[in-house]
């Protein structure tokens, strides 16, 4: 992993759950406990958007909840980026044919980082929030750039 | 008159709950004075993806309906299905299921238990309880090779055999947590402060339980003696002397609120330690499959015709499943699920009514919802078989207003 400089603050992240399992979304938690612990790096869940950079999404997108994720995502403040958990996000998965399923996250909104598996691992769920990280650095030089 | 009630939407997406449902109370002051609960925003249409599926599909489908009883929906639907077509599991295979069944309900029974504390505002509480699951989890991890949604079970068996090496991390397993479990009695139950935020809150009495078809330790914390596996003894459990966790039996009372709800899941951890040691002592030897291969299990299946429910009882309460082979196609051509937290989330209203806006999120919790679990879809028929939509039920509804209004002389 390259050298932090400028994005300077602890990541926190929004958790939304769209038709999950609660496979990914208790990884996720697990990610935070004490076996892993991503919050000494200073991670950390947030309970609004609006505090957000990073948005974890899980699960394929069900007709009902597709505008709400639409509306999370314009919420949070730029430079943001969002990760799809789990195989449903990133293809559908098993609920590839429901009726009631619009399509996995990244018809919805754009996804930066896929994590694969069913659930995956929190360590893959870790990697993904750091290559998150990196993502954010590359867009944070780009607006200070504009600014400049 | 100046308005004195406030209102407060809560979800679908917010902190307190992980999962999508939306919960609309009106408050004047601190109290609630009116309470509605809309769900549906999880709906992913699982029964009609099985029904086009083949069995096997359709049991590794049943498992992610939830990944937290990602055993007890399986169960459910292997039972139906060995009962439809009877098929009947080695012995070997029927003492491996309840050890991994009652391995899921210790974990969830623990992240439960964090959940609560995390509601309540102990936040390392819920770091401590985590940090003691993950334990079960690699035990978990070890016979069945992944962490969550095990693909363990098939119709007429199991797919992994236990072997030595499994047995012994049981073994060490089962000590571990006896130990834990008395940790966890001293940190929850005997706290002054715990007890203060969880007694009276989210109490329901044992005939309003009755009322509501509350299922499973919701439903047993009122002091209900009802668990599926002491009623419909399937599998190794009809060798076994289950009996349902009640608070009566513990403590000599019932007050069927949080606390008790916490008691009763803390001894029904022990509970299923008794159950594993005891399926590890007496585990026979033999096959683990009825029907080895699965082409051959395809095949039975397209020309068998039968129906059956399949009924187990999960972390959360009593989870069935109807089965209908009509021996055409090699899958289910009927398959309907009842989740517990479908019955559980009837308390809310009862609950949240009178309660204090910080009572929310114990109210919510209390009955460890599962909202993937319970979006199902019913459609409603006529006698002639004519599929009633909702723009007739609607026209309908409308119609019978007019009459009340006719009837009752209200003029517009």
């Amino acid at each position: 992993m390259g050298k932090l400089t400028s994005f300077k603050r602890s990541l926190w992240v929004f958790h939304a759950s769209g038709g999950s399992c609660n496979g990914c979304d208790i990884e996720i938690i697990a990610a935070l406990t004490p076996r892993y612990d991503a919050e000494r790096f200073g991670i950390k869940l947030v309970g609004s958007p609006r505090h957000a950079d990073v948005l974890l999404v899980t699960g394929a997108i069900p007709r009902d909840f597709a505008d709400k994720l639409r509306r999370i995502y314009e919420q949070m403040p730029d430079p943001k980026a969002v990760i799809a958990v789990g195989n449903c996000g990133t293809s559908g998965g098993v609920f590839y044919d429901s009726y009631n399923i619009v399509g996995p996250i990244d018809e919805i909104i754009p996804v930066d980082v896929y994590v694969p598996g069913c659930p995956p691992r929190p360590e893959a769920i870790v990697d993904a929030v750091v290559k998150a990280w990196l993502k954010l650095e590359k867009l944070e030089k780009q607006l200070e750039g504009k600014e400049e | 008159m100046a308005k004195t009630t406030y209102y407060v939407p809560i979800g679908p997406i917010h902190p307190a709950l992980k999962e999508p449902i939306r919960v609309e109370a009106e408050v004047e002051g601190e109290k609630i004075v009116k309470v509605d609960v809309k769900r549906g925003f999880a709906h992913r249409g699982i029964e009609y993806m099985g029904m086009k599926r083949n069995a096997i599909q359709t049991l590794y489908l049943s498992e992610r309906i939830c990944g937290i009883c990602s055993i007890s929906h399986p169960y459910a639907f292997v039972i139906g299905s060995e009962k439809a077509l009877g098929i009947e599991a080695p012995p070997r295979a029927q003492y491996i299921r309840p050890i991994i069944a009652e391995l899921e309900r210790i974990h969830s029974h623990i992240l439960w238990i964090g959940v609560i504390a995390h509601e309540i505002g102990f936040d390392s509480l819920l770091f401590w309880t985590w940090k003691g699951r993950e334990k079960v989890l690699d035990v978990l991890e070890l016979i069945t090779g992944n962490r969550i949604n095990y693909a363990m079970y098939m119709i007429g068996g199991v797919r992994r055999d236990l072997k030595e090496s499994h047995i012994k991390a049981l073994r060490d397993m089962i000590t571990y947590y006896w130990e834990f479990t008395e940790h966890m009695k001293e940190v929850f139950l005997s706290d002054p402060v715990y007890k203060a935020r969880t007694r009276g809150v989210a109490q329901v009495p044992k005939d309003m339980a009755l009322k509501l078809n509350l299922v499973g330790p919701t439903a047993r914390a009122a002091g209900l003696r009802m668990d599926i596996r002491q009623d419909i003894p399937f599998d190794a459990y009809a060798d076994m002397d289950v009996k349902a966790v009640v608070p009566q039996d513990i403590v000599g009372e019932v007050r069927g609120d949080a606390y008790d709800a916490t008691m009763v899941r803390i001894y029904e951890i022990e509970q299923s330690l008794d159950i594993i040691e005891y399926c590890i002592d007496n585990l026979p030897e033999g096959r683990i499959l009825a029907i080895p291969n699965y082409i051959a299990l395809l095949n039975k299946i397209k020309k068998t015709a039968g129906e059956a429910i399949g009924a187990h009882e999960a972390p959360r309460g009593e989870v069935v499943h109807y089965l209908k082979y009509d021996g055409t196609r090699d899958g289910p051509s009927v398959w309907k699920v009842v989740a517990p937290s479908y019955n559980n989330i009837n308390s809310w209203g009862y609950c949240l009514l009178g309660a204090e806006v910080a009572d929310i999120p114990v109210v919510v919790a209390y009955i460890d919802p599962c909202l993937c679990c319970n979006d199902r879809v019913a459609v409603v028929r006529d006698s002639t078989g004519k599929m009633l939509d909702y723009s007739f039920i609607h026209k309908k509804a409308v119609e019978k207003t007019r009459a009340l209004e006719k009837e009752l002389g209200v003029r517009k």
